[in-house]
């Protein structure tokens, strides 16, 4: 898969940006409009993709149907801009899903993707973790230290400006190839946006808290752990969902370089070889790497509600 | 709890205070600065916005340093003190942390102080309900009114039993109705505890009702203009809000913070010997007061610019 990865960092930074600005207000109620709206958006979605081919389209056939079946319908458009090679029907893909992932597999495409989904998961799960961690390490230090911090955040800003369709190549080379290198570039596309929102997040309280606290006599430990990181907490989960999503594109690319045989980076890599005999299975691989990145993004979020419970604005 | 004793809790010699901003330009906060303050007293300050009440309370709380002069409290340097966990300290805002219950608000000074949780536990309750918020410990502090914040505050400084409690306008954000029965309840625990209270406010009958002492301090560079003894009896009742002696003590305030100045240059505000200032007669009645010449003063304003 050939992202310009410079482009999607720089996206990312971004939004590590306006998702900062936004940190406050995003931490909503949790209703039941979310889920429906999010559901009407995927109907509206459907709809307007088959309109395209309602409109636009080769002429419908069944599902996995040869050319020469009956036509079921034939679009009024005489040029098919929505042709079924570059624009699939959602049925097709959904039919190819319980379909053999290959000829005379036992499994079917649905099966093998969610296996190789979460292979991939795993390594960006590993690489998140880590990241986090260093990020949330690494933002520490430069708090409690001036120099460090303009020693070094520079560096890590700069880290992020190497492309990553460089970075991998290198990485696998130093580590190897294999699960190492993935979780290592994971982990770097991870760290960053940790770093830069904690740096904010760690010094967002209150100074008449730190006040009080000093009036106590605490320790800079019990600052920081009983001021300094709760204040911080709904910045680290802004970070921590755009660092979910993250780490799972740097998976997938680091799968793609460091020609893993597992995941999804290697299906994404077969399934564009084979395009034009089964354009479905290559979008149908994308809806599943895309639902794994929502649900990951889902399992912060409901952490972030469950660590934010009772605070002003989160609901209970 | 503390016997009564001569040797003052919180002694202040000669304390000046200068704050120096980035361009070098130099704002002399506090000057000549003498107090003491006996055991189990409360002191109120009193002053003109600016005039560095609140910094010299930060001093006698070690959150900011003298320029120069001698903070002692207990018998020992302020830093000691704080690192003694000698000091409560209640703002003007509760500055309450949101991700703790009420209970937890109230128990966070015991965690630091390393006390064992069944003592925490069983403390935050009894502080609880001394200021009336038994029912509400469970909750979360954006769900109080905020009369009820401070009070949460109070709570939280009482609960490890603070020699000093430093008050900085704890009640300034308060309707009247709400202050005055806080009010109450600071006294009476004043009086159960017996701990020695700072009180900063801009009220004056505030200073007088609650107050074993007013200080009263002049404008910037603020000094100690007067000291106000409050000799109304004890406890002090909603029927010493309507007293002789009451309205008696607040004029004195008043004109006291008159004479005081508010406007530099004046010349009124030398205490101790500035008899011939027309503003005001009894400035001069600052008797074991150390005041600061007149002329130090105009030198300093002269630096402030
Ligand atoms: N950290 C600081 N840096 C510089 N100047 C300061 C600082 N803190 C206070 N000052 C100055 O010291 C003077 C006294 O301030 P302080 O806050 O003690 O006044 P105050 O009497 O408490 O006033 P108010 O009644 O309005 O709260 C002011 O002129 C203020 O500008
Ligand atoms: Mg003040």
């Amino acid at each position: 898969m050939s992202v310009p990865a410079h482009d999607s960092v720089r996206q990312l930074e971004r939004g590590v940006e306006l998702e900062l600005e936004a940190a406050e207000p995003s931490l909503g109620r949790p209703s039941l409009r979310r889920p429906l709206l999010f559901l009407a958006a995927v109907v509206v979605v459907l709809f307007a993709w088959e309109g395209v081919k309602l409109l636009g389209g080769t002429p419908w056939r069944a599902p996995g149907a040869l050319p020469g079946s009956p036509v079921l319908w034939n679009p009024p458009f005489r040029w098919p801009f929505a042709n079924d090679l570059n624009l699939p029907h959602v049925y097709s893909i959904v039919w190819a899903m319980f379909q053999p992932f290959q000829r005379g597999a036992e499994d079917s495409l649905l099966r093998y993707l969610v296996g190789a989904a979460l292979y991939t998961w795993r390594e960006a799960f590993i690489g998140f973790v880590l990241g986090s961690l260093l990020g949330l390490g690494l933002a520490t230090i430069f708090v409690h230290s001036r120099l460090a911090e303009r020693a070094f955040v520079p560096y890590v800003i700069a880290s992020q400006t190497i492309p990553i369709m460089a970075l991998a190549p290198l990485v696998v080379f130093a580590l190897g190839q294999g699960v190492g290198s993935v979780v290592v570039i994971a982990t770097y596309l991870t760290f960053f946006p940790v770093t830069i929102a904690m740096l904010r997040g760690l010094r967002t309280f209150d100074p008449r808290a730190l006040e009080l606290l000093r009036s106590y006599g605490a320790s800079r430990r019990e600052i920081y752990t009983k001021l300094r990181l709760p204040a911080s907490m709904p910045y680290l989960f802004t970070a921590l969902k755009i660092a979910a999503t993250a780490s799972i594109v740097g998976a997938i690319i680091a799968e793609d370089t460091g020609a893993i045989q597992e995941g999804l980076g290697r299906v994404i890599i077969t399934f564009n070889q084979y395009y034009a005999t089964g354009p479905e299975k290559l979008w149908a691989t994308i809806f599943v790497a895309a639902i794994l990145g929502i649900l990951f993004f889902l399992v912060i979020r409901v952490a972030e509600l469950l660590v934010l419970r009772g605070r002003p604005g989160v609901g209970e | 709890m503390t016997a009564p004793s001569s040797a003052p809790i919180v002694r202040l010699r000669g304390v000046d205070k200068v704050f120096a901003a980035r361009d070098g330009a130099r704002t002399v906060a506090l000057q000549g600065i003498d107090l003491d303050i006996a055991p189990g007293e409360f002191v109120s300050l009193i002053g003109p916005s600016g005039c560095g009440k609140s910094t010299l309370l930060r001093i006698i709380g070690d959150l900011v340093q003298a320029t120069t002069g001698e903070v002692t409290v207990n018998g020992k340097p302020a830093d000691r003190a704080r690192r003694d966990r000698d000091y409560g300290m209640v703002f003007q805002a509760p500055v309450l942390f949101d991700w703790r219950s009420v209970e937890d608000n109230v128990r966070l000074p015991l965690e630091i102080l390393g006390r064992d949780k069944a003592w925490r536990v069983e403390r935050a309750r009894q502080m609880l309900d001394l200021v009336d918020l038994g029912e509400f410990t469970k909750h979360m502090p954006y769900q109080l009114s905020g009369g009820m914040q401070q009070r949460v505050a109070i709570a939280r400084a009482l609960s490890f039993e603070p020699r000093i409690l430093l008050m900085d306008e704890p009640f300034g954000a308060l309707d009247e109705m709400t202050r005055e029965r806080l009010n109450d309840e600071v006294l009476r625990i004043w009086e159960q505890t017996g701990t020695t209270i700072v009180f900063v406010t801009h009220s004056i009958p505030e200073a007088v009702f609650l107050s074993s002492r007013v200080v009263v301090m002049s404008p910037r560079p603020g000094r100690i203009t007067k000291i106000v003894d409050i000799d109304l009896p004890r406890p002090r009742t909603d029927a010493i809000r309507e007293s002789e002696a009451y309205f008696a003590r607040i004029t004195e305030v008043r004109e006291a913070l008159r004479a005081g100045g508010g406007h530099a240059g004046s010349g009124a505000g030398g205490a101790g010997g500035a008899d011939g200032s027309g503003a005001g007669g009894d400035a001069g009645e600052a008797a074991g007061v150390a005041g600061t010449a007149s002329a130090r003063r105009t030198a300093a304003e002269g630096a402030v610019g």
